[in-house]
């Protein structure tokens, strides 16, 4: 995990006018960014750059941004923000399934940009050692890991972060605003459906029946707190 | 479709009905409250109520007879026929009658004619024998005993034929003429009383209809009576009378009767049966043209009519088959062209985002570069950045209104409360209000003002509304006002600008429309923000309304039904403010409103750009419900946008009429309306007077039915319909022609 704000950048961009812009704003902000134009070579660039964050355009030709998405989520929790053209609440939602932390929807401005890469980026220095139990998990944040009966369970960070901040305060609801800006780092009112569909993939991993869910439990017309422990 | 149900609901609205089912109760206890148990006149609902409660139960007969053609017609044949056979019925009745009598009369006649003659010659011939063998003083005995002979003789002669009754002349029964009969004859009662008084006075013979009334236990029968006066062998008077039983011609009439009855009654309902089989030929095809007429309308385009024969129903078919092959044709191709016009603006939109995020990132790259640029190029840095913002947000409403145009737009319903979303975008337009120099209030934010909605959405119509509004209020101030009330909420800000003029207060929602096109486009405003929020309240089944005069600032009004579900009848708040001029003007010249518009000052009519109403002195709304001004239509005025003199392209900065991009994108951006302010929200909510508040707080539940149905319905409806009107053009000018 980094430990600093900077950080290596994959840019994946069949555009090749906004992959140097952008490359141009990222190196700016301090960056290192490597660039891939293609879907199909997306993950190889990906395997070998080793980048602390992805930015991925969802049009691209060869494999699509979501299929790109996909396979980099399948072998690593690094964090993925989507760049879109549609803000359309289902296109919003493939992407957010497919596994992507955040989005961001064209045109953007380069401070929100960098804004957004900031926030994923960003991790507690040194996280102090601290057990968290929320229903039948226990976390160790400082260790980055969720356990329950001693196997461990595999989450993104962004899942992570998630699922940390509903546990630190068991008693409070959290309202889908309140998680917006604690684990996104949104100053401003945004897109819940962010939230919607990460609390969704969080109780795929950790519920036992995600249909019923203990550990991330809805308050209706609220938001989510954590469940009983 | 939704939409289309908001714009033609106004016009429906009834001025008595319930608003929606569970309003029905409130209503009925407001009305309690309001008249029954404050002894108020309340005569007229309860009038209206007894109707309705009498019409209720025949309601689906009335219904039926209304609808239903066939049974018009079977229901008008069976009555005329029936008026048709009763008619005939007593003409022929009538006539066999006459003909039965008339041969029975005169054989009658003849028989009472000779028996007369016979009574007298037996009177002479025992007034000869009288005369020879007795001397006169005791006559009695042996005229006792004749009148019983002649009674039998006479008799004799018609055994059921007929019978012979006589009667004392003039009443008068002394000396043994008391009444006689033969057959046991009830004498007295078969002799109507008016025959004996006109035998009485006169020596023809006079005959009458009665009837025979007997002792023995026989039926009374119908007959002739024929009675004379005669003498009997003393000279004295007395009344002979025939009695002629009709039975026989009865019994033919009432034969007849039955006959021509049970005949009438066969064509009468055989008449009805052919009716409605001639109808249901003609009424069949026309029912079925008009289901398949309804279906097409629904939009089942391959909906065809069966033809059979040539005849006229099968011509009747063919042309309905032309008229929806080709309606379909057209459709077909109006959705065609109409879905690649939605189709190319929505990929240009996006296609467009590319390219422009590169252009927007390099220029912001240049914009924070300026300082070292010189003046010149540091300006032009400037204006391509902030035009930038402009292009931006212009691609992010046509995309908006693009997913609308494709109903591709979704209704995230759920019960917020508007309070929030007020505070927020007071909040959010607070900056801009500063740089106005204006002042937006709140008003009726005491209680929760709740409706099912989706909060992106109402929030985007506000923000549009407020920023208009202190955009366009010069400097003075910006009334925001809440209300619910029945099954629904409403919104309403008011500014004291320029306002609208006539005519116009529809075509503030046209796309790009602007009230001067040769007006500078010096504000940040892309057009097409209130076609946005129109959209957007449509998709909630919602009304968006302006009101305006010019000089004297304008309204917008925004109603939501407070369930999704609910399809609106009315308005919290009505349309034109209480402070409008006109009110006031009805003030001034002494017409009766609100008790408490005496206070309003008056305000000198057309005298344009005058101080309209100083800051302090915003009149209170006279807190009586305002009665029902049928000139009171919205929908005239136009939004007149301020020509500002300090109009710089600096302006750009100020929040955005609106931020189209759908999601969280247009909140987070920095610079958004929502933005800068966003979390501060809640920590500026501006104070109001108390004497509004007082004002505002005693809009009760029950009130604006009466006060806004019935005159202000169809002037909304207009209003909203004209709205509607107008959205398949693409701008306001091309429909300045009419």
């Amino acid at each position: 995990m980094m430990s600093f704000m900077k950080g290596r950048v994959l840019v994946v961009d069949d555009d090749t006018a906004l992959a140097e812009m952008l490359g141009i704003v990222l190196r700016g902000e301090g960056f290192e960014p490597s660039f891939v134009a293609d879907g199909d070579k997306a993950l190889a660039a990906f395997r070998e750059t080793k980048p602390d964050l992805v930015l991925l355009d969802l049009m691209l030709p060869g494999r699509d941004g979501i299929e790109v998405c996909r396979l980099i989520r399948a072998e690593s929790g690094v964090p993925i923000v989507m760049l879109t053209a549609k803000s359309d609440t289902v296109d919003v939602v493939v992407g957010l399934e497919s596994g992507a932390d955040d989005y961001i929807v064209k045109p953007f401005k380069p401070k929100e940009l960098v804004a957004r890469i900031r926030a994923r980026l960003r991790r507690s220095e040194e996280p102090a050692p601290e057990q968290l139990a929320i229903g039948d998990l226990v976390i160790d944040v400082a260790g980055h890991s969720v356990k329950r009966d001693g196997q461990s369970i595999a989450l993104t960070p962004l899942e992570f972060d998630l699922l940390v901040a509903l546990a630190r305060k068991p008693w409070q609801v959290f309202t889908r605003e309140v998680l917006l800006e604690q684990v996104w780092g949104y100053r401003h009112a945004a897109d819940t459906r962010l939230v919607n569909v990460h609390v969704q993939r969080l109780r795929s991993k950790v519920e036992k029946d995600p249909e019923r869910p203990e550990i991330v439990v809805t308050v209706r017309g609220v938001g989510y707190k954590a469940g009983p422990s | 479709m939704s939409g289309d149900s908001a714009a033609s609901a106004p016009g429906r609205s009834g001025a008595g009905r319930p608003v929606g089912r569970k309003a029905a109760g409130s209503r009925w206890g407001s009305l309690l409250e309001d008249g029954l148990l404050q002894g108020g006149v309340q005569g007229s609902p309860v009038i209206r109520l007894f109707m309705r409660w009498v019409r209720r139960p025949l309601l689906p007969v009335i219904r039926l007879w209304r609808r239903n053609i066939q049974l018009k017609v079977v229901a008008t044949t069976l009555l005329m026929s029936l008026g048709v056979v009763l008619l005939l019925g007593f003409v022929v009745i009538g006539q066999v009658r006459n003909g039965l009598l008339e041969a029975k009369v005169k054989a009658s006649q003849s028989q009472a004619t000779g028996g007369f003659a016979v009574a007298k010659q037996m009177a002479d011939e025992a007034a000869a024998g009288n005369g020879d063998d007795t001397s006169a003083g005791r006559p009695a005995p042996n005229v006792i005993a004749w009148m019983s002979n002649l009674v039998s003789s006479l008799s004799s002669g018609g055994q059921g034929a007929f019978d012979v009754v006589t009667l004392p002349a003039g009443g008068d029964s002394a000396g043994g003429r008391g009444p006689r009969a033969s057959g046991f004859v009830d004498p007295s009662a078969s002799v109507p009383e008016a025959l004996r008084e006109r035998v009485d006075s006169s020596t023809a013979a006079a005959q009458s209809y009665t009837r025979i009334v007997y002792y023995d236990g026989k039926e009374s029968q119908p007959g002739l009576v024929i009675g004379k006066k005669v003498n009997d062998p003393n000279g004295n008077a007395y009344q002979l009378y025939y009695l002629f039983p009709l039975t026989q011609e009865e019994k033919s009439l009432s034969l007849v009767k039955t006959t021509l009855a049970t005949a009438g009654l066969f064509v009468v309902v055989l008449l009805g049966a052919i009716a409605w089989l001639v109808v249901r030929q003609v009424v069949t095809p026309v029912r079925m043209a008009a289901g398949i007429a309804e279906r097409l309308s629904a939009g089942r385009l391959q909906e065809r009519m069966k033809v059979t024969g040539e005849d006229d129903i099968a011509r009747l078919g063919e042309a309905f088959n032309k008229m929806a092959q080709n309606l379909q044709l057209k459709i077909n191709q109006l959705e065609d062209l109409s879905r690649m016009q939605r189709r190319f603006v929505s990929d240009v939109s996006h296609e467009l985002r590319t390219p422009l995020t590169t252009v927007r990132m390099a220029a912001d790259v240049i914009h924070e570069a300026r300082e070292d640029f010189d003046p010149v190029t540091a300006r032009s840095a400037e204006l391509l950045a902030d035009q930038l913002d402009r292009f931006e947000s212009l691609l992010a409403d046509l995309l908006e209104i693009s997913r609308f145009d494709a109903g591709a737009a979704a209704l995230e319903a759920e019960p917020i409360d508007l309070r929030d979303v007020v505070r927020r975008v007071v909040t959010g337009a607070e900056p801009l209000a500063e740089r106005k120099n204006t002042r937006i209030r709140v008003v009726g934010d005491h209680q929760p003002v709740v409706a099912e909605a989706d909060a992106r959405r109402v929030e985007r119509i506000l923000r549009n509304l407020v920023v208009n509004a202190v955009e366009h209020g010069e400097g003075k101030d910006v009334v925001v006002k809440l209300a619910a009330a029945g099954g629904a909420v409403a919104v309403a800000v008011r500014d004291y600008g320029v306002g609208l003029k006539p005519g116009e207060a529809t075509r503030v929602f046209s796309r790009f429309w602007r009230a001067d096109p040769a007006r500078a486009r010096t504000t940040g405003g892309t057009g097409l923000g209130l076609s946005i929020a129109l959209e957007d309240a449509r998709l909630h089944g919602g009304w968006l309304q302006a009101w305006g005069e010019p000089g004297g600032g304008s309204q917008f009004r925004l109603t939501l039904p407070r369930t999704a579900d609910e399809p609106l009848r009315g308005s919290p708040i009505p349309l034109e403010p209480k402070d409008s001029r006109r009110n006031r003007g009805l003030d001034d010249a002494g017409l009766p409103r609100g008790e408490k518009s005496a206070t309003v000052p008056a305000q000198p009519r057309g005298e344009q750009g005058s101080p309209l109403v100083p800051r302090s002195a915003i009149p209170a709304r006279p807190a009586a419900a305002p009665t029902a001004d049928p000139t009171a239509l919205p929908g005239n005025g136009a939004r007149v946008v301020a020509r500002s003199g300090n109009g710089t392209l600096r302006q750009d900065a100020a929040p955005r009429r609106n931020t189209g991009g759908a999601g969280g994108a247009g909140g987070a951006r920095p610079g958004g309306p929502g933005g800068p302010a966003a979390g501060e929200a809640g920590a500026a909510a501006p104070e109001q007077s108390g004497g509004e508040d007082r004002a505002d707080r005693t809009v009760p539940s029950g009130r604006y039915e009466g006060a806004e149905g019935a005159p202000g319905a169809g002037g909304e409806g207009r209003a909203a319909d004209t709205a509607g009107s107008e959205r398949p053009d693409q701008r306001g000018e091309a429909f300045r022609g009419r």
